[in-house]
């Protein structure tokens, strides 16, 4: 019986133990290991991105290396006046509007389908995989039919045509993953609540879905214009003669020596940071206002 | 039965106007012209001919191009895991403020909605013969002469790879990690269980699917992939997507379209491969 006793006695013991960890009294030492990797694998993540940035800022006599040789914005001014550069300030402008026609298809295009695949309906699977197929296709390979497609029909290819579709065929799965996984927390009894205080379809969609869905799709706009602004491989083939930035910035890679380039990813990142910030800005205060509302009632 | 499914299609065809045209035909054109003849300025001939296929399969070129792309593909594939996995965990199973998780998850997203051109010349500076790492090594007096093979070789082009993709392993494990029930972890920890034990026996087999999915997508990206090993091996590498490229830029229509069906084969069956372990759709839409 005693012995018995001991022997239950000995994974309470153990439970203490492992509970005191969790309460956070003490971290194991897989946290220490596993924190050293993050902090390492985000140091990775930056640490080469912050140097081009550092490097674009050198004066005339810069390197594409450290040392920095002076500072001055010497290369910003070179990359937005000089004609060898290419023409950056007209493919800025090309990616930019191409990049919120994209963001304005993507968002209202994957809503329709998010709530299209909330209920399994007849050929769901084939629209399924469709999309997925859509998105692991080789880029290059895809632009190369689309080019193909164009020329057969006739229609020469442009950024505001094939480019746009080919855009879309990357941002639109990914617009639609994300919407999976907001839908999957939307409780459609809100839905079935407004139905039955007489809402119409489209006022259920407009004073329900996308008020709750708000922060979701906000989300899906900022894949939308980033992956566009961004893409490269299913534009190449598709722009037709005008260079989106992606593609001005491809051909700088391969005969620009100069901190130029290194000036134009920094000022590239500083757009994506823009929209990524104000996104992540707009979804933080939708929540914290909804927080406060519930709170105030 | 039937007016849900109408107005789901309804939905759905917006989406449907995209794919048919961007995607399902122009994958059919690029088909269809690998059974063609090209009249050499890049016209079409509608003659049907196996040529094209039949030189793909038999040239030597295509197996060492595969054989150069499977191996970028596998190192990369190990390495976004071997990283990844811990990453996703740390931040599931060891960050205990929710709000510092989100936090410390954005902080490893944000690069992917920056420009991934941009991102691999950002290891020039580092990996170039007089670059950081080079300099830094020479100072310490590890080395006598600067490295060569950091930049423009085959260890640089799984650097760049390895540099864009892990966020495509950490983000599907993150999302399954986060819905294994710590309870369950609790439990196996009551009942005796090692660490070892519940990293075996309950973390890898219900972190399968975003294993799965994230190996899809590196695996598929890499396969896909020709501007990483065009800049990042300085031309000493090819893979099978360049190749393709140079016929394209040659007006070599079906000799590229044939390389390209027999990508896309090989990229379905590894993909097929790996989707045996993991129902993709129930993963994703639940």
């Amino acid at each position: 019986m005693t012995v018995a006793l001991g022997e239950a006695d000995m994974p309470m013991i153990r439970r203490r133990r492992i509970s005191a960890v969790a309460r956070g009294d003490r971290h194991p030492w897989t946290f220490y290991a596993l924190a050293t990797v993050f902090i390492l694998y985000v140091a990775a993540l930056y640490g080469p991105m912050i140097c081009i940035y550092l490097l674009s800022f050198q004066d005339i006599r810069g390197g594409l290396v450290f040392p920095m040789k002076g500072h001055s914005l010497h290369w910003f001014i070179d990359l937005f006046t000089q004609v060898r550069t290419g023409d950056v300030k007209g493919s800025f402008d090309r990616s930019i509007k191409l990049a919120a026609l994209v963001t304005v298809i993507t968002l209202v295009v994957s809503l329709m389908a998010g709530l299209a695949f909330r209920r399994r309906f007849l050929g769901d699977t084939v629209v399924f995989y469709l999309m997925i197929g859509s998105l692991v296709a080789p880029g290059l390979v895809l632009g190369l039919g689309i080019g193909l497609l164009f020329q057969w029909i006739g229609i020469s290819p442009s950024w505001y045509t094939s480019a746009l579709g080919a855009q879309l065929s990357w941002t639109l799965p990914f617009g639609v993953l994300v919407m999976f996984a907001v839908m999957s927390r939307f409780n459609s009894a809100w839905e079935e609540a407004a139905r039955d205080l007489g809402a119409s379809r489209w006022q259920i969609i407009r004073l329900v879905v996308i008020p709750v869905l708000a922060p979701g799709l906000v989300a899906v706009a900022l894949f939308g214009f980033t992956l566009s602004y961004d893409e490269f491989a299913r534009t190449l083939q598709t722009a037709g003669s005008l260079n989106t930035l992606p593609l001005e910035i491809w051909s700088m890679t391969l005969n620009v020596t100069s901190p130029s380039l290194y000036a134009l990813g920094t000022v590239t990142t500083i757009v994506s940071f823009i929209i990524i910030g104000a996104c992540i800005g707009a979804i933080i205060v939708i929540n914290k206002r909804r927080g406060m509302r519930a709170t105030g009632h | 039965m039937q007016r849900p499914n109408l107005s789901a299609w309804l939905y759905v065809t917006p989406l449907m106007l995209v794919l048919v045209p961007f995607f399902l035909l122009p994958t059919l054109v690029v088909l269809v012209a690998s059974f063609f003849e090209t009249d050499g300025f890049g016209g079409l001939l509608p003659t049907l001919t196996l040529s094209n296929h039949v030189d793909v399969l038999t040239s030597a070129q295509t197996f060492l191009l595969y054989v150069t792309t499977l191996k970028f593909a596998i190192l990369t594939w190990l390495f976004t895991l071997i990283i990844g996995f811990p990453v996703a965990y740390f931040l599931v199973f060891h960050v205990r403020s929710q709000l510092l998780a989100i936090g410390l998850f954005l902080i490893c997203t944000i690069p992917f909605w920056t420009s991934n051109i941009i991102r691999m010349i950002s290891w020039i500076p580092l990996l170039g013969k007089e670059g950081l790492v080079n300099s830094t090594l020479l100072g310490i007096g590890v080395i006598r002469e600067p490295l060569e093979v950091l930049l423009y070789s085959g260890l640089a082009v799984v650097i760049a790879y390895v540099h864009q993709l892990t966020i495509f392993m950490v983000v599907p494990i993150f999302n399954s990690l986060a819905r294994i029930d710590k309870r369950v972890v609790e439990a196996a920890l009551d009942a005796g269980a090692s660490r070892l034990d519940v990293m075996r026996y309950i973390i890898i087999p219900m972190s399968k699917s975003g294993i799965a999915l994230g190996s899809t997508f590196v695996i598929s990206i890499v396969m896909g992939d020709f501007f990483v090993v065009k800049v990042m091996s300085g031309g000493g590498s090819a893979s099978v997507v360049s190749a393709f490229y140079e016929n394209v830029g040659v007006l070599q229509y079906p000799a590229a379209a044939a390389s390209a069906v027999l990508l896309t084969l090989v990229l379905i069956a590894m993909i097929a491969l790996i989707l045996r372990v993991v129902d993709i759709r129930r993963e994703i839409t639940q």
